[in-house]
């Protein structure tokens, strides 16, 4: 048995390092699945390659590509990066769930100015780029009003895509990628670990990969989304899937047939994917004549301050503005958890202290913008835009459309509707994701106070450590950290900023002080490749 | 700007004492109502210590702000009052270690030339330099 807590050097890779394919498949065995300390042995005698690369990340979207973005700047070569991953592109999934959740490129996603993820620095900042490109000073006197004297700035989607694809190219990130499924991450005896892949059928002689790594990050993105149970359960008994949808998969089919028949929609949930169905059901009707009548149904009515934990008389210090239903807030979260006062409170708050500050910021909200106001005013002075506070009690399809028993203070009330949209983006539990099952499972991975992964104020997932290795962990798995607003773009660049500190400790890439940030700068700013 | 307690005052030191500094001296001998450098100085560095209690001030305020932000349009406002309560004390006499009074047209020109120029700096080229200020409250140590 080799001391689990042994150092070891990793070779650089090659070809000539890696392990001969067995003529077995090279899949996982039943052994290595029950084994938490996995031996360079157990692993070949599955006849799985062994890759040797010191850093893998795992996920491939915006949370590894920040993550190899600083780790670049910090002058390691893309030889010593792996990024595994499903994706071609790191913007592909969030892509995808902007696109369907009615923010296409064209649109302005809820992210502040300064929230780059394709620049570390955050400057210039996207309203800066917006008025050179646009050689328009509108967007600059924006982001210096925001937010008494105008909405906040918020960046277009394609322009951000756009960035981050310019900075993919700059940093070299396609050489770092490489394709497939991760299956499971285990310890490795000796120092490390396993990052088991499962590349794309055909692609490779053998089922799997083992990459043997020093360093490995997750950023895996959200475990899974849910519907709410009464829905699903619509949905599977009465095998309705066009009239009820979320509003996270793609439904455009409902609004090209709101275009073409008058009818009444169902939106349920009071967050920022409500308000931009909204919008589009609003703009399809304002704009393109579509005569759709909005039934709105609240499960929680704001109409004043509030806070998240739901207090009657929130604190004068923690009280934010609500009208008509929502809760208003500029962003995700309150703006200083990125940077400021709820930041630094945050970082030294432990168990339930920590989980009653996060519970008390929380809450489902959305951006008071002037263009929704106006919109849902007019909505609601001319009728087809209604209010409802309350649940489903049960749904049942009749004669064509379908009836919601509504259940509200005043008792129960039926609705017929011709759609449903559920907006109320139900996540699902971080042991939903197979990945990260098997790290609680078998990797010494725990839950924080709020239930997600566990890490620690450097994001190294605490219980995880492997001799002299380190597994990192970003993104909304680790939600109910030291630092909120983790499932960001600028939550991302913090981590990856701690994450990329601690390595550079370990020698493991140099640590971005002033001369390193400011010629690393002017390269971005120039876009010459790294 | 996000800042916390302790990132106000230190950026507002660090940025008063070298931009200003700097500023301070390369202005002065163009300034009008032709100020030495003992002047303008002791200007700059009644314009630092009352700016340190000023920040209690905001942070005080901000507070009743859910965001606890503290927005860019705040930052270059503040002039107006910072300005005006050290133009008032230099009226009053009472700063120490000015002989003869400062003429209103120096003052003005050196206060706003430095409070924008911080401001600008401290909104964007600032971040070039530390990667890390933006994300710790304002903080250099």
């Amino acid at each position: 048995m080799i001391d689990p807590s042994a150092g070891t050097v990793f070779p650089t890779p090659g070809a000539q390092n890696y392990l001969p394919s067995q003529p077995a498949a090279g899949d996982l065995t039943d052994a290595l699945l029950a084994t938490d300390w996995w031996t360079d042995e157990l692993v070949a005698s599955a006849g799985i390659p062994i890759v040797d690369v010191p850093f893998v990340s795992v996920g491939g979207g915006i949370g590894s590509f920040v993550t190899a973005d600083y780790l670049r700047i910090g002058g390691v070569d893309t030889s010593q990066i792996r990024i595994l991953s499903a994706l071609d592109h790191p913007w592909e999934t969030y892509e995808y769930l902007t696109r369907v959740s009615q923010i296409p490129r064209g649109e302005r996603l809820r992210s502040d100015s300064a929230s780059r993820p394709d620049n570390i620095w955050g400057f210039p900042s996207y309203a800066v780029s917006e008025a050179w490109r646009s050689k328009n000073p509108a967007t600059l006197w924006q982001v210096l009003v925001e937010p008494t004297f105008a909405d906040f700035y918020t960046p277009k989607a394609g322009f951000v895509f756009e960035q981050i694809e310019r900075e993919a190219k700059r940093i070299r990130y396609d050489e770092m990628l490489a394709k497939g499924l991760v299956r499971v991450v285990r310890r490795r005896a000796g120092g490390g670990y396993f990052t088991i892949l499962t590349p794309p059928e055909g692609a490779t002689a053998t089922k799997r990969l083992a990459f043997r790594s020093q360093y490995v990050h997750l950023a895996v993105g959200y475990p899974g989304l849910r519907f709410l149970p009464d829905l699903q359960a619509y949905r599977t008994e009465h095998n309705d899937y066009q009239r009820v949808v979320n509003a996270y998969e793609s439904h455009e089919h409902v609004y090209e047939r709101l275009m073409t028949t008058p009818s009444t929609v169902l939106v349920r949930g009071g967050g920022i994917v409500a308000s931009r169905v909204l919008q589009r059901l609003m703009d399809d009707r304002l704009l393109h004549g579509a005569q759709t009548t909005i039934v709105h149904l609240f499960r929680t009515f704001i109409d004043g301050p509030n806070d998240g934990a739901g207090s009657a008389k929130p604190h004068a210090f923690m009280k934010r503005k609500g009208a008509d239903g929502w809760a208003y807030q500029g962003f995700n979260y309150p703006k200083s958890v990125w940077g400021g006062q709820l930041k630094a409170e945050m970082r030294k708050l432990e168990g339930a202290e920590r989980a009653a500050k996060y519970k008390v910021m929380g809450g489902t909200n959305t951006p008071y913008r002037r263009y929704w106001q106006k919109q849902m005013k007019q909505g609601r002075q001319e009728g087809w835009y209604q209010l409802a506070v309350g649940t489903v009690g049960s749904m049942t399809p009749h004669q064509g459309r379908i009836l919601n028993q509504v259940k509200t203070a005043q008792g129960v009330y039926p609705l017929e509707v011709d759609f449903v949209i559920d907006c109320t983006g139900l996540e699902a539990d971080i042991a939903e994701h197979r990945l990260l099952k098997d790290l609680l499972d078998h990797g010494g991975a725990g839950r924080n106070p709020v239930g997600r992964l566990d890490v620690d104020r450097n994001f190294e997932l605490k219980g995880t450590v492997s001799g002299n290795g380190v597994l990192y962990a970003s993104g909304a798995t680790t939600l109910g950290g030291y630092f909120p607003g983790v499932d960001t773009f600028l939550g991302l660049q913090v981590a990856a900023q701690e994450i990329q500190a601690d390595l550079a400790k370990r020698g493991f890439g140099k640590r971005i002080g002033t001369v390193r940030s400011t010629s690393q700068w002017l390269k971005w700013f120039s876009g010459k490749q790294i | 700007m996000l800042p916390t307690l302790n990132g106000r005052i230190q950026t507002r030191i660090f940025m008063l004492v070298v931009m200003g500094g700097l500023i301070t001296l390369v202005i002065t001998p163009v300034l009008p109502g032709d100020p030495d450098y003992a002047m303008t100085y002791t200007v700059l560095a009644t314009v630092l210590v009352l700016g340190i209690l000023w920040e209690l001030v905001y942070h005080g305020l901000m507070q009743w702000r859910w965001e606890k932000d503290w927005p860019t349009l705040f930052g270059l406002l503040n002039a107006i009052n910072e300005g005006l309560l050290v133009w008032v004390l230099l009226e009053l006499g009472v700063v120490p270690g000015l002989d003869s009074g400062v003429p209103l047209s120096t003052f003005l020109v050196m206060f706003l030339v430095i409070w924008v120029s911080i401001w600008i700096w401290t909104n964007g080229p600032m971040r070039i330099f530390n990667v890390r200020w933006r994300f710790f409250g304002g903080r250099l140590v």
